[in-house]
């Protein structure tokens, strides 16, 4: 088990292989379709953007809304290939790692390694688990998207899994055929 | 004429909505603890046992046991006996709203391209159906997107081997990938049209996550499928292993004799459903 800190650093990143179990600890953002497509555009327009994407990890993320008392609802991963079209493009923007669940598309395995990035899942279907482990949660951007607006979460030994590293491997691809 | 408010649907169906979120059925709950102490790959057996303690945290009651609390989909048997005092319709969606808002669950619903979420969750998806007597069964079917994005139908030749249909199930599965959340439950209708055969897969979904078809051809289809998709090796999580499926659901109805509709309907391991009769 690796314990790692966000934003990440270029040791961390080389340090990391597909398989290794990590307990991420700092702050993520939570992104999902729309402030994906928001952000792109953002990008494409020269805007500022609601956090600076530099050294960063994004959660594929929507959560239930927090009861009286608590920093959060349930908050497990969402499927991350709805987001491939417009990984590629924050990646190159200096994005550094991304946690959802599932396979992820040719074009972003490539721009992972090309850009010296990492792809983690969290384990899907468990949002209860993950609540204990999000210790300040806020909204930054685009609160109107309700469970889909950006939340910046400070997290604590959150659980997940490399799937793609920065060296070109893919977890889910060396599992089935091993 | 046995008479029933609109009121007690209402309430029925948002009690069912806040359980199905928080309470995993014990028949699920059940067989993912078989296949945990079972699995062989350690990533794998580690992230079943924790659906196990996921499925503890969440019948607390303050965290859903997933983010995603779905669209509901309620299927209603009503009795050809019962006079509902009230819309039927918007007891339902009533019913669902209230549950969402109360149950501090994730309001899913969304226009399809303008994609403005109605904030309500609903409207839920109703299937009705009458059948003889004086009561009424509710189910409701919290149902993620995540296993929905990866079902499918395909419209088949009557001539079709059956093993062409085995593997297009398996392409189904295959598919999902890690993406879907597996373990999965997978649902197959095998019949009808083009609408009623993912309908029957859905539906198959609700079934007892133990039982198997009454009929014993479709029965031992179901064994066969079941052992095929392990073979696959996605695993839990995708993490590998043996534990890509935990059940196989096949439903069959008639169909024309020019068609043989097949739809997959995909299931994550947070198999959510829970039923009240009225």
């Amino acid at each position: 088990m690796k314990k790692i800190t966000t934003p990440l650093t270029m040791d961390v990143i080389e340090d990391l292989e597909a398989g290794d179990e990590v307990y991420i600890n700092g702050k993520i953002y939570t992104m999902r379709d729309e402030a994906h497509k928001r952000i792109a555009e953002m990008i494409t327009n020269k805007q500022k953007l609601p956090f600076d994407l530099k050294n960063q990890v994004v959660y594929y993320c929507g959560p239930t809304p927090a009861k009286d008392g608590h920093i959060i609802g349930s908050c497990g991963p969402t499927t991350s290939s709805r987001m491939d079209k417009y990984t590629p493009l924050l990646l190159k923007n200096g994005l550094k790692g991304m946690i959802g669940k599932g396979e992820r598309s040719v074009e972003v395995k490539d721009a992972i390694k090309k850009y010296k990035a990492v792809y983690f899942s969290a384990l899907g279907g468990l949002g209860a688990l993950y609540a204990d482990n999000i210790k300040q949660a806020k909204v930054i951007a685009f609160p109107e998207l309700g469970p889909e607006a950006i939340y910046e979460l400070e997290v604590e030994d959150f659980y997940a899994i490399v799937i793609n590293d920065a060296h070109g491997n893919d977890y889910y691809v060396m599992n089935q055929y091993n | 004429m046995r008479i029933i408010q609109e009121k007690q649907i209402i309430d029925t169906v948002a009690k069912l909505a806040i359980d199905a979120n928080y309470y995993l059925p014990y028949d699920v709950v059940a067989v993912i603890k078989e296949f945990a102490k079972k699995e062989r790959n350690k990533k794998a057996k580690n992230g079943l046992f924790k659906i196990i303690e996921n499925y503890k945290k969440a019948k607390k009651g303050i965290y859903p046991l997933c983010q995603d609390t779905g669209i509901a989909v309620v299927f209603v048997e009503i009795g050809n006996n019962v006079c509902i005092n009230g819309d039927i319709y918007r007891a339902i969606n009533k019913g669902i709203e209230i549950g969402y808002e109360k149950g501090y669950l994730r309001k899913s619903t969304t226009e399809p391209l303008k994609r403005k979420n109605f904030g309500t969750n609903t409207p839920a998806i109703i299937h009705l159906e009458v059948v003889p007597g004086s009561k009424i069964k509710i189910s409701l079917m919290t149902k993620g997107a995540g296993a929905e994005n990866k079902s499918n139908i395909k419209m088949f030749t009557p001539t079709e081997d059956i093993e062409e249909i085995i593997q297009f199930v398996i392409d189904t599965v295959k598919n999902a990938g890690a993406s879907a959340c597996p373990p999965y439950i997978i649902g197959v209708g095998i019949g009808g049209n083009f609408e009623t055969a993912p309908l029957l897969a859905k539906k198959a979904l609700l079934r007892n996550i133990k039982d198997f078809n009454k009929n014993k051809e479709i029965a031992n289809l179901e064994k066969l499928l079941l052992k095929r998709i392990n073979e696959l090796k996605i695993g839990a999580f995708g993490f590998g292993g043996d534990t890509t499926a935990i059940a196989v659901k096949v439903e069959t109805m008639p169909c024309h004799i020019a068609s043989l509709p097949v739809a997959v309907n995909i299931q994550c391991h947070s198999a959510r459903h829970k039923t009240i009769i009225i």
